[in-house]
């Protein structure tokens, strides 16, 4: 690796220490674009407001800080359902552990794969680009640099989900992973996300929803207590269609999530929703931005997080309502449990309204346990511990609970219980 | 079977003194009713009792089979047999009522060393129970307490009991806010759990609900203290006079 020659420009010092993947040759363009993006925008500093809250220098930093490897006995998320399993390890595609990558009403391709032409150079890079209201270099650089992913195209309903599994391997592994999902009309997926990823990974999904078209999703971030992460969905959404993404995270030394949702056609929907637990030197931000430009859509933002031992939780959520998004339904609600006084949740929430018939609503708290509610609990015999963990259970279900699917919801909450317990 | 000698506790945060002094003992199998005006302390010692925070014991003893319950947790006095049915139960969101009822069983048990109950056995029982006191499958899956009327609440309080099955049971007016058909009703769900191994505190400003919850001694609490013990007449006594002639005739 050579030696960083600006030692003043981070931006510079990243981009010299970074080498274009043996891409597809339609990847080319959009790569070119993204590094212009990069050089434009700059990658985050501290001084920049949209990172007040999350210190960006060791998402930009040349050299990924090595993340011990975390043993975790537990068993596979998402076993009890059947499942189009993809594996990467340390960010690399792993085919030996991976399904065929068949399924009826989909077509999944590698982003590494050498294809002359493919459907998503369309796609590639264009909902990144689109999706700077705010900078967000780090996802221009991962246009640039990815190095895999998949590519999903779905064209009909499916009939299983397709699980991406991202494990750990090295401590010193840095990730960078870059999804393109496109719906056709009507089609319908559900995709599953879970594992740690590496010491450090930059991700980007692109999601595409044509007319009427359905996407879930469903993520649980691994507890690697050192891994850190940036991660960028960028969705745009059609007419009718539908788009409902959670996520769950428990520890992590870093993590930003960031969900750029644009809801394009009338009659849309789109629910964002989070639920994180952090115990110890754990940072987690949630930073989501919805814009309405069209009429009749519908979104909801809902994040909770239970904090405490000195964790940090950030939520930065904006809707912008456009010209003429009459009839706009707006929600967003950020809570925060601190079980102690060392925790810290910190909250920006904004909304942006240039159509003057929208309902748009916001609220964030923050507080303590109940303490009425736990005497009520441990004069039935419920010790302490047990008592706060019901209750703080009931509290991240409220966010669990905007998961349509049932088992999926069950399986969320099944995980939470017992990484409650376990910190016992 | 509750003995409680000499017991003196005020508030932390203001320094008050409201128990000055409460002597009393419940046998197992009986009934004690406590009456008083309001601010005499009644809550105050159950909640003393039960070891809620924010109060503070300055003197005097508690004693639960001879154990002493002033040191315990309030999980550990709930599995040591005691029971505290709250004035006003509390809402617990995002808590399922059937969760809420198998865990503290549970808990307790484990306490105590004893096996768990299954689910198959605790559904069984918990049906059996709830069906008595009038309650619907629909209530056993709600929340704990969200949205129950007042009367679902109090209903939910002696189900609770139930399951529980403590040594000693605490009311505290648990007739507030009842009508005469949901008092019924919940005085015969403590009716059904009244035995000779077991001791109930009933703690109320009215003597109607010692129509239906026949008690063996009535005490009449003011001040921090115990000023009269008697009979069931005494409560008739406070019905038909007040406790203005009481407090008199004892001041």
């Amino acid at each position: 690796m050579a030696k960083p020659q600006l030692k003043h420009d981070p931006t510079e010092v990243r981009l010299l220490n970074i080498a274009r993947p043996d891409a597809a040759a339609w990847t080319g363009p959009a790569r070119d674009a993204a590094v212009k993006r990069v050089q434009e925008m700059r990658l985050p500093a501290r001084r920049d407001e949209y990172w007040k809250y999350t210190r960006p220098d060791t998402l930009v930093d040349y050299q990924a800080p090595a993340a011990a490897l975390f043993h975790n006995d537990e068993g596979r998320l998402f076993d009890g359902i059947d499942r189009l399993t993809i594996v990467f390890v340390d960010g690399v595609f792993d085919a030996e552990r991976s399904d065929d990558l068949e399924m009826a009403g989909v077509r999944i391709d590698r982003l590494a794969e050498p294809a002359d032409i493919h459907w998503a150079a369309e796609t590639y890079g264009s909902l990144e680009a689109a999706g700077h209201y705010v900078p967000r270099a780090l996802a221009a650089l991962n246009t640039a640099f990815a190095s895999d992913g998949v590519l999903i195209h779905v064209t009909g309903k499916t009939e299983r989900p397709i699980n991406l599994v991202y494990e750990h391997a090295s401590e010193t592994s840095d990730a960078m992973l870059h999804h393109v999902v496109k719906l056709d009309a009507g089609a319908e997926v559900t995709l599953l996300e879970n594992g740690p990823a590496a010491a450090r990974l930059n991700m980007v999904m692109e999601v595409d929803v044509a007319d009427g078209a359905a996407f879930h999703h469903v993520r649980a971030q691994g507890r690697d207590h050192e891994r850190r992460a940036v991660t960028h969905i960028f969705a745009r959404l059609g007419t009718e269609s539908v788009f409902k993404s959670f996520t769950l995270t428990v520890n992590g030394r870093l993590t930003r999530n960031e969900c750029v949702v644009d809801l394009t056609g009338d009659n849309a929907v789109a629910h964002v929703a989070g639920a994180c637990v952090g115990d110890g030197d754990f940072h987690h931000d949630d930073t989501v931005f919805v814009t309405h430009d069209a009429v009749d859509c519908e979104s909801r933002q809902v994040f909770k997080k239970v904090l405490r031992n000195g964790a940090v939780g950030v939520f930065q959520g904006k809707i912008l309502v456009k010209e003429g998004a009459q009839k706009t339904d707006g929600y967003q609600i950020s809570q925060s449990l601190l079980l102690d006084d060392d925790s810290q949740f910190l909250a920006k929430p904004e909304l942006e309204i240039y159509a003057d018939d929208v309902a748009c609503s916001h609220g964030s708290t923050s507080g303590a346990i109940d303490e009425t509610a736990l005497f009520y609990l441990r004069s039935r015999g419920v010790s302490r511990d047990e008592a706060t963990d019901l209750l703080t259970l009931a509290f991240l279900a409220e966010a669990v609970d905007e998961i349509e699917a049932e088992a999926l919801r069950a399986d969320m909450l099944a995980r939470l219980e017992n990484w409650l317990k376990r910190r016992r | 079977m509750l003995e409680i000698k000499n017991l003196h506790a005020s508030l932390e945060e203001e320094d008050k003194a409201i128990l000055k002094g409460v002597d009393l003992t419940v046998e197992a199998g009986k009934v004690h009713a406590i009456m008083g005006p309001n601010g005499s302390g009644k809550s105050t010692l159950s909640y003393v009792l039960s070891g809620k925070d924010g109060y503070e014991v300055t003197d005097g003893t508690a004693t639960l089979e001879g154990e002493d319950i002033l040191d315990m947790e309030p999980e550990e006095r709930a599995a040591a047999g005691l029971f505290l049915a709250f004035q006003y139960p509390v809402e617990i969101p995002g808590v399922g009522n059937m969760t809420f009822l198998r865990t503290a069983v549970n808990a307790q048990r484990k306490a105590r060393g004893e096996e768990e109950m299954s689910a198959t056995e605790f559904l069984k029982v918990v049906r059996a129970r709830a069906r008595t006191l009038n309650i619907d499958a629909e209530m056993l899956k709600r929340p704990v307490n969200v949205g129950f009327s007042g009367g679902e609440k109090k209903r939910n309080e002696i189900l609770q009991m139930a399951m529980l099955e403590p040594k000693m049971c605490i009311l505290d007016e648990t007739d507030s806010g009842l009508d005469v058909d949901a008092m019924k009703l919940v005085a015969d769900g403590v009716n059904a759990l009244r035995a000779e191994g077991r001791g109930f505190l009933v703690i109320t400003h009215y003597q109607r609900l010692l129509d239906h919850i026949k008690p063996d001694v009535v005490h009449i609490m003011a001040d921090g203290r115990i000023v009269k013990s008697g009979g069931p007449e005494l409560a008739l006594e406070v019905e038909n006079n007040g406790y203005a002639d009481i407090l008199a005739e004892v001041a």
